[in-house]
């Protein structure tokens, strides 16, 4: 977790309130409930120095879960942060949101994989009490990437492990990586880890040269006023269409 | 019950890259028009810069027809058929030619005279065994002027490399003679491009910016593209593509000839006890029609050709229409466009605002341009480098066995190389076999209980020696220029879904094997038009669109010279 990262997160002033865990580098999980708006806020402290530097982030009120359920909401949010952890490199699934991508992913355009969400969540987690006496979000990191890795190569709870990683892995690129606009890569952060200057309606050619310094745009395509879809706007073209025929 | 319309002169079935061509010449001529396309208008709104909206969800604003309708694919007939996930084609005015790359080749004239050429140059015994490859019914030249009106319709930029005898070095030195040179120059480079260029020349090599249907300045009403990186799979924000939508429709529009119907759901095309079509049968907002017309053109693409006419049953055509030779779905293929070579380079390439059009050909190791006597294939691919790179395809990428694929070390491998890969892009000959054909899946049905394209499709032995070997040429460029890791895709296998599918129909003068005569009439419709790649008989090393746009202007001017004949 990178000092800039914290010091960002502490100039929000929304809701605030205590963070589930960002990373687990270690085995130490400690469960407390936290009254308030996040339903889900079980807050996992992963290490002493957490403990004494505890990360606050805002939990905004409208982002609430559409279709997941908080315990969902939990694994996968352990998941998604393996498959992108926050490290030393910066933040990861977590703080880029992806759970809420995916939350929104299931409620709308592919909520035929809600049912496929919810199987294998209840898969993993009645494997992990067999095993480990435990959920999974309350392994260590070790023993999540242990369990992750056998559901990769499809070695448990054979039928949906190795496809339901490979899904959850590109929901975790898309979350991570796409438009702010669909309710991950918060703050653009999946963008800025990457280098992408972001969306722009267009570039020069010095912008295209080797070593151009580009600034990054932090916008979201949406917040460009051609693609508002505000109704009242008027359609500024004189090309492209138009309302011809019936 | 149909509600039957009036008469018009032509129905045009899909008002997509070749029908949108189609009807600017028509009405030019005076004739009355009916369009009917699935989709609707989209205008550049629609148009945002959006990774996750057009390149992973499929343009969810586009009517879904294509989706309801996707293909099954087995690699033979003891297989069993598949459908998978995505439709390549999208349903809109414009159709693909929306959110295509753009690229805009002519055909080699080897690619016209494959047979005649070979044997000619090798021997008849070098023509794969199986392959039901023929020479087309027209040359190169046949088409030349039509390829000139199409590029200064839509506008395409580029180099041209012979210009009655007058050769360019910017432009390819294989290509064939034209008698005019593009309207516009070829699109910018790039640092990455530059590069590229600097590497295939220190091989001895030609490299050049291939053609591409976007403006590289002002034409007529439309920008200069802006660059901004969302060609792939995108609309054009500032209509520089040179979409159907943005050029032909609207011109011929505004002429009051054609009337285009959007979200018209063809069924089928009707025919009377003479086996001449006489409209089309179709249904929009739940209510069927019926558009009579004295000819129907059918301008979808190669799987709903295929389909529609299949569908088309009747007393007279019990197969399916202008199928009792048994030929509509014959000498199908998708073309070999796969089998990539992945490049990692040791520096950042600032490829993140770059379109697929804009690039670095090679044209040394396509078509015939080089000695296959010792060689055991024929034909070859053109080697294309391009620009574009967006976050969600960057953070999938390959990663050359040097990193896991999720943790700790995949996030620093991606952070570290995300703009620092290269993927080639080499089509290449692909050719029709006797056992590759379409047909109507017996199981799977649309969403109105038709039944989809069944594909029962493989590459052979020649097409993936092709592969092969472009791979090595496709290496040897990369490592010149400074890639440090090299990963090779597979060489293919079944021949899948693909933008670029031809045949169905095939264009000959033999009507025993083809379904469509020169200039793209049934044989055994005489009023009847297929447009589209489905007529070409060869796919050429090159994408097929400017090719089939071509074509159905040729089939427009004969038609309109040969009116009578054909209407009566």
């Amino acid at each position: 977790m990178s000092q800039k990262y914290i010091s960002n997160l502490g100039n929000e002033d929304e809701v605030v309130s205590q963070s589930r865990r960002n990373l687990i580098k270690q085995a130490a999980c400690v469960g407390a409930s936290v009254a308030g708006v996040g339903a889900n806020s079980v807050v996992n402290i992963a290490s002493a120095e957490q403990v004494t530097a505890p990360v606050v982030e805002k939990i905004s009120v409208r982002e609430a879960f559409e279709t997941l359920t908080a315990k969902e909401s939990e694994v996968l949010d352990a998941i998604v942060s393996r498959i992108l952890p926050s490290d030393e490199n910066g933040p990861g699934a977590h703080e880029a949101r992806v759970v809420h991508f995916i939350d929104k992913v299931l409620a709308g355009p592919q909520a035929n994989l809600r049912e496929t969400y919810a199987s294998a969540v209840e898969a993993l987690d009645m494997y992990c009490h067999a095993t480990k006496s435990n959920s999974f979000q309350n392994l260590s990191a070790d023993e999540q990437d242990y369990i992750l890795n056998a559901m990769q190569t499809g070695s448990i709870f054979s039928g949906i492990s190795g496809s339901f990683f490979s899904l959850i892995r590109n929901h975790t690129i898309e979350g991570a990586f796409s438009d702010p606009y669909y309710g991950g890569n918060r703050d653009f952060i999946g963008w800025d880890m990457l280098g992408y200057p972001g969306v722009r309606m267009g570039s020069t050619p010095e912008d295209v040269r080797m070593g151009a310094d580009l600034s990054p745009s932090r916008q979201s395509a949406y917040d460009m006023p051609p693609y508002t879809k505000d109704p009242a706007r008027e359609v500024s073209t004189s090309v492209g269409g138009g309302e011809h025929g019936s | 019950m149909a509600v039957e319309l009036q008469k018009t002169s032509v129905v045009v079935i899909g008002l997509g890259a070749v029908g949108g061509v189609a009807v600017l010449p028509l009405v030019n001529a005076g004739i009355k028009v009916v369009g009917l396309e699935a989709g609707s208008w989209l205008t550049t709104r629609d148009f945002a810069p959006d990774e996750l909206r057009n390149n992973i969800r499929d343009w969810p604003q586009s009517v879904s027809k294509a989706k309801q309708e996707i293909p099954t694919v087995r690699p033979d007939e003891n297989s069993v058929a598949t459908q998978g996930s995505g439709h390549p084609m999208m349903n809109a005015v414009g159709g693909t030619s929306l959110h295509y790359w753009a690229q805009s080749w002519r055909l080699s004239p080897w690619d016209f005279q494959m047979v005649s050429e070979t044997t000619r140059r090798y021997g008849v015994e070098r023509i794969p065994k199986d392959s039901t490859v023929e020479d087309w019914p027209i040359s190169y030249t046949d088409l030349e002027p039509y390829y000139e009106l199409v590029e200064y319709a839509i506008g395409v930029s580029g180099y041209a490399g012979n210009v009655k005898g007058k050769l360019n070095k910017l432009g390819s030195k294989f290509e064939a003679v034209r008698a005019r040179d593009y309207p516009m120059p070829g699109l910018r480079g790039s640092g990455f491009t530059d590069m590229m260029s600097e590497a295939a020349k220190s091989l001895g090599w030609h490299p050049f910016q291939a053609p591409a249907a976007i403006n590289s300045e002002v034409y007529g009403q439309r920008p200069g593209c802006f660059y901004h990186g969302f060609c792939d799979r995108g609309g054009c924000h500032v209509s520089a593509k040179g979409s159907t939508a943005v050029t032909t429709i609207p011109e011929a529009v505004k002429t009051g000839l054609l009337t285009v119907t959007t979200h018209a759901r063809v069924l089928k095309i009707e025919n009377d006890a003479n086996g001449r079509a006489t409209g089309v049968t179709y249904i929009k907002g739940g209510q069927t029609f019926f558009q009579p017309a004295d000819v129907v053109l059918l301008a979808s693409h190669t799987y709903e050709n295929t389909r529609l006419l299949l569908l088309s049953k009747s007393e007279e055509f019990p197969n399916g229409l202008a199928n009792n030779a048994g030929q509509v779905g014959r000498h199908y293929f998708s073309h070999h466009q796969g089998a990539p070579v992945f490049a990692l380079f040791p520096k950042n390439l600032n490829n993140w605002y770059g379109l697929p059009a804009q690039g670095v050909a090679i044209d040394e190791w396509a078509d015939d341009n080089f000695d296959h006597s010792d060689l055991d294939f024929i034909g070859g691919g053109n080697l294309w480098v391009h620009t574009d790179r967006k976050p969600i395809a960057a953070a999938k990428m390959n990663t050359f066995g040097k990193a896991p694929t999720w943790g700790s070390r995949w996030k620093a491998f991606i952070m570290e190389n995300a703009d620092r890969s290269n993927v080639s892009y080499i089509q290449k000959t692909t050719l029709p076999y006797d056992t590759n054909y379409l047909d109507l899946d017996p199981d799977v049905k649309d969403s109105i209980g038709l039944p989809v394209i069944r594909i029962t499709a493989r590459y052979r032995e020649n097409e993936l020696k092709i592969a092969a070997f472009t791979q090595d040429r496709m290496e040897e460029w990369y490592r010149a220029a400074g890639a440090t890791d090299i990963v090779r895709a597979g060489l293919g296998s079944t021949m899948g879904t693909s933008t670029h599918a031809y045949g169905g129909t095939r264009m000959g003068d033999n009507s025993a094997n083809n379904v469509t005569n020169r200039f793209g009439f049934a044989h055994e419709v005489t009023n009847l038009g297929i447009l589209g790649a489905s007529v070409m008989g060869t796919s050429g090393a090159r994408n097929p669109t400017l090719t089939a746009q071509a074509l159905a202007w040729r089939t427009i001017d004969h038609l309109i010279a040969h009116w009578d004949s054909i209407v009566t």
